[in-house]
């Protein structure tokens, strides 16, 4: 339907055209996105697709909005978030400031999820969270606090398995088929367009998180990207990665103690 | 046959019985990787490596991103992600939407893998409720490799590789006493 080659063109247009560079990105993943947004969207000939992407800046969007992922989930891998809250947090707790970076935040649902780990740990007054993604469609999207109430089950039993001891359902108000979450857990929250592939550091953190992310890059890019964070880290910082993602490859990783069974390590070096 | 340059095992329900029974049988220099990717239920971080690795001299371990495939390995695709295999014959992971209800999806380890494999993949589809990896055997089919099944009435759940047959042109139906046989002629 798509060959290799014409998705190479895609990508070099989108570099050309746009300033987005997805030529560091693994390409059966990416070429399974475009396939499924061609057929999505009936595209009639790769040509008429190849001209609205270049032409059409709204379908533009779209397109960038598609062909990367952004499936998450509030607490996803209760045990990542159980150590956050038991080790991590308490540590960077003694700080005056607490500043957290999460990259490629997609529609925020970490985001919230770290906000009620602070608020419950009493840090939240001093903490500030930038969560960053390339796609700014994704980020009106976190910036509203609202995800599906279908999903509010599945996200409780997470909470709780993260250790969170409070009613879950406290967090949001029930707005039809939407969760509103309460306003104060977005106070300390600033969602804004970041590019791993192309922007530079813009502050320095005490955390980093950046889950699932990576997995689409080459190993090329991952490892620039981890320079990134590691140019973005305060000594004794901490980065945490994906369940499946790992920093032993990288060049940074001698400046890095891992802490034991969780992809967080912690800057020692 | 001799020419297999891969094999994928997808699988559902009913389908951990018939690799417990197949693993052991299998010859433990195979000349090609096995790649497994079944489906398991949400959240269970499975023993599912440690418990095949125990049945068969082959070295069985979970799929790492960026990893390469190597012969003679027998790799589990982990839950939760979906796998794919890149032209370069290494493995990247995917947290996109399920498919079929399913991550790990079977219908795209077999197609990506179809695309870098060609007529050099042989994929098997065992016992399972729902009709993941009957897309992924049509693209197998299209590229020019082997689209193999479980006899469906050899199958705890037959759904899965009944829908397989009705769909895609089989080339082989396998009992489970067979499958090793099969597998080890691969190489």
């Amino acid at each position: 339907m798509i060959s290799d080659e014409q998705v190479e063109i895609l990508l070099s247009d989108l570099l050309e055209l746009y300033g987005y560079d997805f030529t560091g990105y693994s390409r059966a993943s990416i070429k399974r996105r475009i396939i499924r947004l061609y057929s999505l969207d009936k595209a009639v000939s790769f040509a008429e697709f190849r001209y609205r992407i270049k032409t059409d800046t709204f379908y533009f969007k779209r397109f960038v909005e598609q062909i990367t992922v952004n499936v998450t989930e509030m607490f996803r891998d209760p045990g990542f978030f159980r150590t956050l809250r038991e080790v991590v947090l308490p540590k960077l707790g003694t700080y005056p400031f607490i500043r957290i970076w999460l990259a490629g935040c997609s529609t925020g649902e970490e985001a919230y999820s770290i906000s009620i780990i602070l608020k419950e740990l009493n840090l939240l007054h001093k903490s500030l969270v930038y969560a960053t993604d390339l796609n700014p469609v994704v980020l009106e999207k976190a910036a509203q606090g609202m995800f599906a109430m279908s999903q509010m089950k599945q996200y409780s039993e997470n909470y709780i398995a993260s250790g969170g001891m409070n009613d879950f359902s406290s967090y949001y108000t029930a707005n039809y088929s939407l969760a509103k979450f309460n306003e104060e857990l977005k106070a300390k929250l600033i969602f804004s367009t970041h590019n791993l592939v192309s922007d530079r550091s813009f502050n320095e953190f005490q955390l980093i998180l950046c889950r699932n992310v990576l997995i689409y890059f080459d190993r090329d890019l991952q490892h620039k990207v981890l320079r990134l964070f590691d140019d973005s880290l305060e000594g004794l910082g901490y980065l945490a990665l994906g369940s499946k993602e790992t920093l032993d490859f990288s060049p940074v990783t001698q400046n890095y103690k891992r802490i034991p069974n969780e992809k967080i390590w912690r800057k020692v070096g | 046959m001799g020419s297999c340059e891969a094999l994928i095992i997808g699988g559902s329900a009913g389908s951990l019985d018939v690799l417990l029974k197949v693993l052991p049988a299998l010859r433990y220099d195979l000349s090609f990787p096995i790649v497994i990717v079944v489906h398991r239920k949400y959240g269970t971080d499975s023993l599912l490596p440690e418990l095949l690795a125990g049945k068969t001299r082959l070295h069985v371990k979970e799929v790492d991103e960026k990893e390469r495939l190597v012969a003679g390995t027998i790799y589990i695709a982990p839950s939760d992600y979906h796998t794919l295999v890149e032209q370069d014959r290494t493995f990247s992971l995917d947290y996109s939407e399920k498919i079929n209800y399913s991550r790990p999806a079977i219908d795209v380890t077999f197609q990506t893998a179809a695309e870098v494999y060609q007529k050099k993949l042989v994929c098997l589809l065992l016992s399972g409720s729902n009709a993941d990896g009957v897309n992924g055997l049509k693209s197998v089919k299209s590229w020019g490799g082997v689209a193999a099944i479980q006899d469906p009435s050899t199958a705890q759940v037959a759904y899965m590789p009944e829908q397989a047959s009705i769909h895609v042109k089989i080339d082989h139906f396998l009992a489970i006493e067979d499958m090793a046989e099969f597998i080890n002629l691969l190489s």
